[in-house]
């Protein structure tokens, strides 16, 4: 028996999914360290976030910039996630990527099949941002790019954080609460409806989407 | 086995569970949400870890959710899910396969469950 207070050995009765459940989708929250992603996956979840790893060793790092870790063997990545029951039929996987950003992109599978990608930006430190809306855009990751809010956080224009951001003018940007379900929820909303114009519209990722409105 | 060893995920250790099998090929065909069910009762014989498998995908988990559970490497779930797949004592529930654009009605499908949230 686990009584040190961590992780269940496996699902408890209220988390079972229903045996109809046939399909099961994900998109994966990224952003800098400390921006609140794993608050956001906790505040969707309906089951208690977990956590799954993957072991990396250095041939599966590659030659990647890694200075600082070429002498292990081997790095472990660690990945929050959670679950959203769509239907009897579909179920939703949230992803967060804690730390250690560099490797996220390592992780052999992680953004293949994923509907998208949520960016999670703190404003007072957009500067963490850049590598990661490089990446995605590389990979051809569609995204939204949310912006925490954070007590602290300067209220800049919207349209002032896109070209900050050097963000073309058809990814949504939306306000956020990652401590807040209804307002996570929204986040993820604004992913699925901007996928959706995507999806119904091939061409409007050539040019400003104009039902992809901010939600905050 | 106690939950020390589960939790003790040295290398040597991933390597006795895994028999040595080269991972790469294994894993493929699994995604992390790879839906698995259990289609045989865990038996005593068993690797410890097959039949910890079986025991939780009584209802449907996702392989990310078994790793986490076990608290092994994702990797190393999907070898031992694939050894669980060719004795036939599960059954698996692909994803959707990668596409440039989702299907239109599974999107309409996420927003309105995520309405309900």
């Amino acid at each position: 028996m686990d009584f040190n207070g961590s992780e269940p050995r496996g699902p408890r009765e209220a988390e079972l999914l229903p045996a109809t459940v046939a399909t099961a989708v994900k998109v994966v929250i990224v952003g800098g360290f400390g921006v609140g992603k794993t608050t956001l996956v906790g505040a969707v979840s309906e089951i208690r976030p977990l956590t799954t790893e993957e072991t990396m060793t250095e041939a599966g790092v590659g030659i990647d910039d890694l200075a600082g870790v070429e002498r292990k063997n081997s790095t472990t990545v660690a990945m929050d996630f959670g679950r959203i029951t769509i239907s009897d039929e579909l179920v939703l996987y949230v992803f967060g990527t804690p730390g250690q950003e560099r490797f996220w992109f390592l992780w052999n599978g992680l953004f293949e099949g994923a509907l998208g990608a949520v960016v999670l930006v703190d404003t007072r430190r957009l500067e963490v941002s850049f590598d990661v809306l490089g990446r995605l855009e590389d990979r051809g990751v569609p995204f939204v790019v949310a912006l925490n809010g954070f007590p602290e956080s300067p209220g800049y224009p919207v349209e002032e954080l896109r070209a900050a951001l050097d963000l073309p003018h058809h990814v949504p940007i939306v306000h956020c609460d990652a401590r807040s379900r209804e307002s996570s929820r929204d986040v993820l909303m604004a992913l699925m409806r901007y996928l959706y114009d995507l999806a119904a519209r091939p061409a409007a990722s050539a040019q400003p989407a104009a039902s992809a409105q901010p939600v905050g | 086995m106690s939950n020390q060893d589960w939790a003790d995920a040295n290398p040597e250790r991933l390597y006795v569970i895994s028999g040595g099998r080269d991972r790469k090929s294994a894993t493929a065909g699994f995604d992390l949400v790879t839906l698995v069910v259990a289609r045989a009762r865990p038996e005593p014989t068993m690797q410890p870890e097959h039949a910890a498998i079986l025991r939780i995908c009584s209802s449907p988990l996702s392989v990310a959710e078994i790793s986490a559970y076990l608290r092994l490497p994702n990797s190393l779930v999907t070898v031992l899910l694939a050894d669980l797949l060719a004795e036939r004592r599960i059954e698996v529930r692909a994803p959707v396969p990668p596409a440039a654009l989702p299907d239109l009605s599974l999107l309409e499908a996420v927003i309105h469950g995520l309405q309900r949230l």
